[in-house]
């Protein structure tokens, strides 16, 4: 119970760190962010006093408050859900576009690391038991998929797929001639999944071979251990050995580094939705660095790190409850 | 990615049958000669190649041309050379890879090995520090910090990707530093009265050095692809050449579209080689910290197998 409250603890501290940041980074930065809009807009044409006195009201700078009643301001209208206005999709709230946007991501990133991650774990268990098999010489080529960048090689699949062979589509999360927008039906689950096949299949590749040398390192040194050798002179079956009691002690660290992984996996997606002009989260936060809209931004940086914070939660406890050394360790 | 904090192995080497004191010299040589050969060409590349070419940005009127002997790799749209542009994008990415390598270098080495050596409350925070800021997703948090500042020099970029990058590697350091701490050695040499800086530089720092270097291929590897990334999205520092902001313009001018495959094939594979070789070098780091990770081909083990004439001689001992 002790190491539930623990964990519970750490990720309400990291959440707070997470807010915190979120507020000061904007005050923090040298200039001011109204004239850092101003001279952005000047650009593009005259900008008013009227116009500058909008800005100021809208990034909440025209307040005469001081720090700390900002900050009491900004966590109670995030504890009540109001993250403000977008400037990108004007009039909808951020918190509406990230409604629509998130339930995307969700799916992409969510399906395919959970697919990378079996196949990874999996292939990884194989070359640890058999060294210097066909698998196990697979490792230094994933490796090198690791060190592509996930946007070059979604650039690369879609030049392949989508202009030479044009097997799969160039952008979108869906149909948009035959479907008119989201709905419930058999058709439009196929069109999703056609469409989202190119950028699962970038996220897969991008981040398999992190998973695979992972589980392979600790698969050869958990072989290692005396407890594999009682197993092995007991006379156990080596699927039994290799499952049992190799696979399921050298997975922990994988999960354990979970933390590391979908950070990665989630800085990939964004840009990788990018290239595809999918219609999740990422390519929101694009917008909104191109448009300037900065609640926007702040918003989906927010959220971003939630889901994460939230990810790594549930893959802590799950820890907690798949080895029960860490809960009686503390 | 799974970085896995691996307690530290006792060196013990695999005692091949016929003793090959080459092998055990240069331990799996053929990985660490690929890695460092491949890398320290890139290296040249960005080194040397701005000085052999002309102008990156000049501005031509073969726009779009395919590889020739005059562009060796093509033109951009506006009929600048792509060869010199990577050249010069070479050397900005390295750059910006060595200053955060070096910057996460000395964050993760203050917060992961101090924290460590001293224990205590020290510990508990800085330990904490470095969970919290490994759990927020860096990347989004680099563009948002990014996306306030309108003019952005090279340096402050890697600031940034510093800043937000050297968490992972501080927590490895400090789970290798709390297992050293503990060792009997440590603690003779705390009895004997060593000072505590002493302690730390003269019999901790000596055994982390291979991790230390393994951490730093890490973040460089980290900081070029995270630079690279957030150049795409158009955030980069103004006015620089990276690997990162030629793909960006491949991209905003319908490189792919237009099938220009020699605009954003070259600084994609050029990034996706440098990452690989440095990669290679780390593989080869961790098999001399772990010698059990040293792969064993077949042809290897078939080395380790005894000669007719040693055969011979062992048979005649046993009977």
């Amino acid at each position: 119970m002790r190491y539930f409250v623990q964990k519970l603890g750490f990720y309400a501290v990291a959440l707070w760190a997470a807010l915190t940041l979120n507020f000061f980074i904007p005050r923090l930065m040298p200039g001011n962010p109204v004239d850092i809009m101003v001279s952005k807009l000047a650009a593009k044409g005259p900008v008013t006093e009227a116009t500058r006195d909008a800005i100021a009201a809208m990034l909440g700078t025209d307040t005469e408050a001081s720090l700390w009643q900002q900050y009491g301001d900004y966590v109670s209208a995030i504890v009540h859900g109001n993250l403000g206005t977008s400037v990108a999709y004007f009039p909808a709230s951020v918190g509406q576009i990230i409604d629509q946007t998130l339930p995307w991501t969700v799916g992409l990133i969510g399906l395919s690391t959970v697919i990378s991650f079996l196949i990874g774990v999996g292939l990884g268990t194989f070359a640890g038991w058999k060294r210097g098999s066909w698998v196990d010489n697979l490792i230094p080529f994933t490796t090198m998929l690791q060190s592509v960048p996930y946007f070059w090689l979604a650039l690369l699949l879609l030049f392949c797929f989508g202009s030479i062979w044009q097997v799969f589509p160039l952008n979108g999360g869906y149909d948009v001639y035959t479907f008119p927008g989201v709905e419930a039906s058999w058709g439009f689950t196929k069109s999703v999944l056609y469409h989202g096949a190119l950028p699962a299949l970038t996220i897969v590749i991008s981040s398999i071979g992190g998973w695979m040398l992972g589980m392979r390192n600790m698969m050869v040194s958990t072989l290692s251990e005396d407890y594999i050798l009682t197993a092995e002179a007991k006379g156990l079956r080596p699927a039994r050995i290799r499952f049992a009691y190799a696979a399921r002690n050298a997975v922990l660290p994988s999960i354990s580094g979970f933390a590391i992984s979908l950070g990665f996996v989630v800085a990939g997606s964004i840009v990788t939705e990018a290239v595809f002009s999918y219609p999740g989260i990422g390519s929101a936060l694009l917008m909104a660095v191109n448009s300037n809209d900065y609640a926007l931004m702040q918003g989906i940086f927010l959220v971003i790190t939630l889901a994460v914070l939230g990810a790594n939660l549930l893959v802590d406890l799950l820890y907690g409850f798949i080895d029960p050394r860490t809960r009686a360790r503390s | 990615m799974a970085i896995i904090t691996q307690d530290p192995q006792p060196a013990v080497a695999h005692v091949p049958a016929t003793p090959r004191r080459r092998r055990l010299r240069l331990p799996r040589a053929p990985k660490l000669v690929l890695g460092v050969s491949i890398a320290s060409a890139v290296v040249l590349f960005g080194v040397v190649g701005p000085y052999l070419v002309g102008n990156p940005s000049s501005v031509r009127d073969v726009g779009l041309a395919g590889p020739t002997s005059e562009f060796i790799l093509g033109t951009t749209q506006t009929g600048q050379d792509v060869f010199a542009q990577l050249a010069h994008a070479t050397r900005g990415s390295l750059t910006i890879g060595l200053v955060v390598g070096a910057l996460t270098l000395v964050l993760s080495a203050f917060f992961g090995i101090v924290g460590a050596f001293a224990g205590g409350w020290l510990d508990e925070t800085f330990s904490l520090i470095s969970n919290v800021m490994l759990v927020i997703p860096g990347l989004p948090l680099v563009i948002v910090i990014s996306s306030y500042i309108p003019e952005k020099s090279i340096w402050l970029i890697a600031a940034v990707l510093a800043l937000t990058g050297w968490a992972g590697s501080a927590r490895v350091l400090r789970g290798f530093t709390l297992s050293l701490r503990n060792r009997d050695y440590v603690l003779a040499a705390r009895v004997s009265g060593e000072r505590s800086w002493r302690i730390l530089s003269v019999e901790i720092l000596p055994n982390l050095i291979p991790l230390l270097a393994s951490q730093v291929v890490f973040a460089i590897i980290f900081a070029i692809l995270g630079e690279a990334g957030l150049s795409f999205l158009g955030l980069g520092a103004s006015g620089s050449f990276t690997w990162g902001t030629m793909l960006f313009y491949a991209q905003n001018g319908l490189a792919l579209r237009l099938g220009a495959w020699w605009w954003f094939i070259p600084p994609g594979l050029l990034l996706a080689l440098f990452g690989a070789a440095l990669s290679l070098i780390n593989f080869s780091i961790d098999e001399i910290i772990n010698p059990k990770l040293r792969a064993q081909t077949r042809s290897d083990r078939k080395k380790w197998s005894m000669s007719r004439a040693q055969l011979k001689d062992a048979a005649e001992v046993t009977v």
